[in-house]
């Protein structure tokens, strides 16, 4: 049975629908990489899967039990955890005091200070500074390590690398292997495709909120990413192709 | 010699500034949330008192045990099943919703114990006080209060920062929405909020009533000085709050001695100079540097 199972989900914001129809299966520790270009739907994917956008329909089961009717900061004792876009680290609080209120919801397991520290070494001299005077890296690193401190069985990871300098993202993604290794489920949104493919099992692109492509990265032709991506199979006729597309659709992505 | 007598009453006043401002300040700290009705609850707090005092015939700092958790209480169910509802981008709706309880609390207040001004008797503690030379006597009852709120200030200050839930608090007060994120039931954390903050003025109240007398209507004027110690000392910002309420204090009672000297403006004006001189050129208060979006 699949960790995370998506079926018909519906969602979107006041009366603007973002996601249409989604379905997806993610398995206990795998990692899944959510593709797609700006106001696809891979943001409002997460944030609804988190609990923090409420869906209109449809059904999300995790671990097999049904998810709609569960507030975020439930979910989260379930064992969902998410970095949001833009890492929303709390200014007032220090780095330890961060990593500290991943673990308000006392969820038994491995992950404490010192093993995220192991994985973001980096961090180790930041402890004590005010978590909006890092860099865009270090708060990547410390956002991350707070999912982590929630001790989570899935972890969703919202634009992993928006931002980011190409060295920190190596950094960023070179921890993911001892993530996923104690067996977390990584479901991430990364808007670099050749490194979504690096690191993901499994890659699930979305256009204008529907899954457009759904395989492992060594089963993909890239010509048939381009085309999911870009929508040069022209499933969207109905906006009027490219150009048609570039208004309305600017969800929160 | 009058002048540091002065200083030294002010101080003392501003103890119970700042105790009565301490809830005003942290419900707008953590939730951006005012309180219009503050000065109402305080007068609820010292009329409890009135009943707990007569009915079970013991001294109001006694009435504390049972008016303090009576108020909590009433805060916690407020906030959860109220105020939470007013809570969003507009400030509006609380303002309205808190304007609306203050009216009702005194329309209450006003059935139940008639508009008759009241005390509370303290007892000898109320009027003994230490002598410290001969122009200088401290009342042991402002001192009381005055440490009374140096303990609930420095206790917050240490649970804010210091424990789990305190630091639930202020990372909900940072990002409600990351804060849910991280398994914090921001809604519960409001209600524990304004607990804390009714229980605070809960004491405010009854210290109130102890050292003045009291009427159902008098809540709003209550909330002028809690509001002006909150914005002098900066908005949210707990050691201002005390900083504020000392200043405004001393403020009141040097401009009283001003006044007697040389007959120009009474007390409390000098403390709304203050406020307005801090709204025109500090508009975050003296200790209020963070600057939110």
């Amino acid at each position: 049975m699949s960790l995370l199972e998506v079926s018909g989900l519906v969602a979107g914001y006041g009366d603007f629908q973002a996601l249409f129809d989604i379905d997806l299966d993610v398995d206990e520790g795998e990692t899944l990489a959510v593709i797609g270009a700006n106001g696809a739907g891979k943001t409002t994917l997460l944030r609804t899967v988190a609990g923090l956008v409420r869906a209109w329909s449809g059904e999300i089961r995790f671990d097999g039990t049904d998810l709609l009717s569960v507030s975020a900061h439930r979910r989260v004792r379930e064992g969902i955890a998410m970095v949001p876009e833009g890492r929303q680290l709390f200014p007032s609080l220090n780095v330890r005091e961060n990593l500290q209120v991943g673990a308000y919801s006392r969820r038994p397991g491995a992950w404490i200070v010192p093993r995220v520290l192991d994985v973001f070494p980096l961090l180790e001299p930041l402890m004590d500074r005010p978590a909006d005077v890092l860099s865009g890296g270090e708060q990547q690193a410390a956002a991350i390590g707070r999912a982590l401190m929630t001790n989570p069985r899935l972890i969703l990871l919202d634009e992993a690398s928006l931002g980011l300098a190409p060295v920190v993202v190596k950094q960023v993604y070179n921890a993911l292997p001892s993530i996923t290794e104690a067996g977390t489920t990584v479901l991430v949104v990364e808007q670099d495709i050749s490194q979504a493919l690096a690191v993901a099992d499994r890659v699930l692109c979305l256009l204008e909120g529907r899954v457009s492509l759904e395989g492992s990265p060594s089963e993909l032709e890239r010509s048939q990413i381009t085309a999911a991506y870009f929508d040069l199979e022209g499933r969207s006729d109905q906006h009027g192709g490219l150009e048609g597309r570039s208004d309305g659709h600017g969800g929160p992505d | 010699m009058e002048w540091i007598n002065a200083v030294v009453q002010g101080l003392l006043l501003g103890g119970l500034f700042a105790l009565f401002a301490t809830g005003l300040s942290l419900a707008f700290g953590v939730m951006r949330f005012v309180n219009l009705a503050h000065g109402d609850l305080a007068i609820l707090g010292a009329f409890l008192a009135v009943s707990t005092t007569a009915s079970m015939d013991i001294n109001p700092f006694i009435s504390l045990l049972v008016v303090v958790p009576i108020m909590t209480a009433l805060g916690y169910a407020l906030q959860r099943f109220v105020f939470n509802r007013t809570i969003g981008e507009d400030p509006l709706p609380s303002i309205l919703v808190t304007f609306g309880l203050g009216v009702v609390l005194q329309n209450l207040l006003l059935e139940r114990y008639s508009a008759d001004s009241r005390g509370l008797d303290a007892g000898a503690l109320e009027t003994s006080s230490l002598t410290i030379n001969d122009d200088i006597a401290v009342g042991w009852f402002p001192v009381v209060i005055l440490v009374t709120a140096l303990v609930v200030l420095i206790g917050l200050h240490l649970f804010l920062r210091r424990t789990r839930l305190g630091r639930a608090f202020r990372a909900t007060s940072d990002a409600p929405a990351t804060a849910r994120l991280m398994g914090i039931d921001d809604r519960n954390i409001y209600a524990v909020v304004m607990a804390i903050a009714f229980a605070t003025v809960a004491v405010a109240g009854v210290f109130l009533g102890i050292r003045q007398t009291f009427g159902p209507t008098d809540g709003p004027a209550q909330l002028v000085f809690g509001f002006e110690a909150v914005v002098i000392g900066g908005l949210g910002s707990l050691w201002g709050t005390l900083l504020g309420g000392l200043i405004l204090g001393v403020a009141q009672t040097v401009g009283n001695q001003i006044d007697a000297d040389f007959g120009f403006l009474s007390g409390p004006l000098y403390g709304h100079l203050i406020f307005l001189g801090v709204l025109a050129f500090r508009p975050t208060g003296l200790l209020g540097s963070r600057s939110r979006s």
